[in-house]
């Protein structure tokens, strides 16, 4: 169900089977964000409407920090995860700058300029 | 009969519909963009295809990961725009083409290529950015579309050369439709990018035109590499590239290319877009 090939790739999360089954419920959880009804009960107490879900407490405490690292390592898909950014109005840029410590004006800043080079990011063990 | 005339490739950020939906295509960060495309507006609308096969994937709008279908081929007459958390792109409902998906449907399972058919389905940007870029913005699509789905999203995904054989068998679909249609395919997502993971905002522009390149020249090159290839090369979300081969494998071995754009970046993503015609 994985490819410990992925592994070798620093950095980087490839949604497997193994974390689909860890995020099954944080997944479904994420999806049900799609419904306005739901968006406002989650906004209005976000734990309880978490507490309606069988996540674990990691997942639910990832959440409620808007930690998307955190998120995505507890088997969160980052298209599913992203619904959360997009219930707080919250562009995928700033998103993806927090994973790797930065903020999204540095973020930004490096996507004019070409973006994040491959050089040495490619394989942990090729160190290449 | 149905004649393949064309294969696009190009990239369907979100970030570009949303530019243009909320009137920000003069935008410095979106200027070059939609000026990258403005060549093959002209050109599709002379080339007046009746028929586009759009092969893209859904990122959770048509699908959560309750059903996770491999590769996913829209019969449906129309197909509404998703929902994607702040309502649906204002653009018109997707036009199908029932009888010529159906046609695919049956020609291809018979291949042993088992899709999924579907009779009813959202598309979210994957595939109604390149209609934006490729048509602008029209009151009715002037073509009908098969919406063709790939996971991509959820490991195992096909494999290279699984999308590129779909195609080939696709291409043998068209040519067997008795009605005389003009039909492109258009291959959709990519280039390199990855939106998670310390490696976020990863972009390789010399992976990305090796990859263009080899479209024309090489496509065996591409339609054996691995997927951890193409995740180390392009990113984790890069992966959607091989999506371009269904496209490619649609064509003839043979293929000029008559266009070329590449541009860094669309938000998190380098856009690349490319148009084939078949050479005799």
């Amino acid at each position: 169900m994985s490819n410990p090939a992925f592994e070798d790739i620093p950095g980087t999360y490839v949604f497997t089977g193994e974390r689909a089954m860890e995020g099954r419920h944080l997944n479904r959880f994420c999806m049900s964000l799609m419904n306005a009804a739901n968006r406002i009960r989650f906004k209005a107490d976000e734990r309880a409407y978490l507490d309606e879900w069988p996540m674990s407490e990691v997942q639910k405490q990832a959440v409620m920090n808007r930690d998307f690292k955190a998120l995505v390592e507890h088997g969160g898909n980052i298209f599913f995860v992203l619904k959360i950014a997009a219930v707080d109005g919250r562009p995928t840029q700033s998103v993806a700058a927090s994973f790797a410590g930065q903020s999204t004006e540095q973020y930004a800043a490096m996507m004019r300029n070409g973006g994040r080079s491959p050089v040495g990011l490619r394989s942990i063990a090729g160190r290449f | 009969m149905a004649r393949i005339t064309a294969g696009i490739g190009s990239s369907h950020v979100p970030a570009i519909g949303a530019a243009l939906d909320g009137g920000r295509t003069g935008h410095p960060d979106w200027a070059p963009i939609f000026a990258g495309y403005e060549w093959s507006r002209r050109w599709v609308a002379e080339q007046k295809p009746d028929v586009v096969i759009l092969v893209y994937n859904d990122h959770a709008s048509a699908f959560s990961l309750d059903i996770v279908p491999t590769f996913a081929l829209g019969c449906a007459d129309s197909f509404q725009p998703a929902d994607e958390g702040w309502g649906p792109r204002r653009v018109p409902v997707v036009q199908g083409h029932s009888k010529l998906a159906w046609h695919i449907a049956t020609s291809v399972v018979l291949e042993e290529f088992d899709l999924t058919i579907m009779n009813e389905m959202k598309v979210d940007h994957g595939l109604t950015v390149p209609l934006s870029l490729m048509l602008g913005q029209p009151d009715e699509w002037p073509v009908k579309v098969i919406p063709l789905a790939v996971n991509v999203i959820q490991y195992p995904t096909p494999t290279a050369n699984r999308c590129f054989r779909l195609g080939e068998a696709i291409a043998r679909a068209v040519k067997s439709y008795p009605e005389d249609l003009n039909v492109q395919v258009w291959g959709t997502g990519g280039m390199s990018h990855q939106l998670s993971g310390e490696r976020a905002g990863l972009i390789n522009r010399e992976w990305d035109t090796r990859f263009l390149d080899q479209l024309t020249s090489d496509p065996d090159a591409l339609r054996t590499m691995s997927h951890e290839e193409y995740v180390r090369e392009a990113g984790s979300e890069g992966m959607e590239l091989i999506m371009w081969l269904t496209m490619r494998g649609a064509l003839p071995p043979k293929i000029r290319e008559l266009y070329r754009f590449y541009h860094v970046p669309a938000s998190n993503t380098a856009v690349g877009h490319v148009v084939f015609t078949p050479q005799a």
